[in-house]
């Protein structure tokens, strides 16, 4: 079963250049065209299940504007 | 449930970013670019003794994005600068940051100078084929044919000449330690990219002499496409004519293991 990921896109930094959108390997991304980021872009978003974590999206981001989580399943020894 | 803890992060904005939003148009590449050295600083833990040259051109502001020392330099004299720095204060990381009508065209003489006088600087040198800030002109690196604001019916190259590789030509002067070309063009390359930059800053922490990574870069709004198009001109277009590749990896630079 692939890792589960998902991304947090700064809505600062994000202009919309749709780069992450074409370099995301699940095409699980596009620009989330129901609003506008305070400089007046649409900001890209995931629409749907897939995402791996694989932080390709934020190696092709220009503007460093996403952060990447993926899910862990294997148990993290816990300090002491 | 998942949550958003510690061990769930597999990449965030670098440190070596302050939290201002960058001047650049959407989808130009100058933002990995700077996001590479960003990470790279801070990977190498010398984000407080680094001193960065900013040059004339889109990087006009990079002096507000890094959280590293800056200088800002006349236009095309960020080597000279730089070398300067570099002599009073040798135990600092100095590193200029320059795109084509800064490095390849009033700053020629600079940049090859520095070359060949070996200098421990690090050149950051973004290759987008016209001068960016000022409207698209016609830039050394020009491709022939290419329609710029300043050439409309294409470069002539009969009357304005051949574009110029820089690495190429810098390699065959002595003093350079490191000097390769890389693209920003698909995720593949940016991480060579980045490993170069990585092996730039480790040449110049070594004392090994001048080291220069060219980057292939994208210009959108000045050669009138979207931002993927652009990245499909740069890998069909310019890698052709500026192949990618080490021009210069002196005995000690090919040392360097990451």
């Amino acid at each position: 079963m692939p890792a589960k990921g998902w991304i947090e896109v700064s809505d600062l930094y994000c202009k919309g250049c749709e780069l992450c959108i074409s370099a995301c390997p699940q095409e699980v991304m596009e620009l989330d065209m129901s609003r506008l980021t305070p400089k007046g872009y649409h900001p890209a978003h995931i629409f749907t299940d897939g995402c791996t974590g694989c932080a390709i999206c934020a190696i092709v981001c220009p503007d460093a504007a996403i952060t990447v989580y993926r899910e862990v399943t294997k148990a993290v020894p816990t300090a002491a | 449930m998942v949550t958003t803890a510690p061990n769930n992060l597999v990449y965030e904005r670098p440190e070596g970013f302050t939290d201002t939003p960058t001047h650049y148009c959407p989808g130009c590449t100058h933002g990995v670019a700077h996001r590479l050295v960003a990470e790279v600083l801070e990977e190498m833990g010398v984000l407080d003794k680094t001193i960065g040259v900013a040059p004339v051109g889109c990087a006009v502001f990079a002096y507000n994005y890094f959280e590293t020392d800056f200088v800002e330099a006349p236009h095309g004299r960020a080597p000279a600068m730089a070398t300067g720095i570099k002599r009073v204060m040798p135990e600092r990381v100095v590193f200029t940051y320059q795109g084509d009508g800064d490095l390849a065209s009033i700053g020629m003489g600079e940049i090859v100078h520095a070359a060949a006088r070996g200098e421990n600087i690090t050149v950051i040198f973004i290759n987008n084929a016209n001068y960016g800030m000022t409207g698209g002109q016609m830039a050394p690196t020009t491709l022939p044919g290419m329609k710029t604001t300043s050439s409309p019916n294409g470069r002539d190259v009969e009357t304005q000449g051949y574009p110029i590789r820089v690495s190429e030509m810098l390699s065959t002067l002595d003093g350079a330690g490191y000097v390769v070309r890389r693209s920003l063009h698909d995720p593949k390359n940016i991480r060579l990219a980045k490993k170069a930059i990585r092996i730039a800053f480790e040449t110049q922490i070594r004392g090994l002499g001048f080291s220069l990574v060219e980057l292939l870069s994208t210009c959108p709004v000045n050669w009138n496409m979207k931002p993927v198009d652009a990245l499909k001109f740069v890998e069909e277009k310019m890698v052709p004519y500026f192949p990618l590749g080490d021009y210069k990896l002196s005995a000690g630079a090919a040392q360097i293991k990451i």
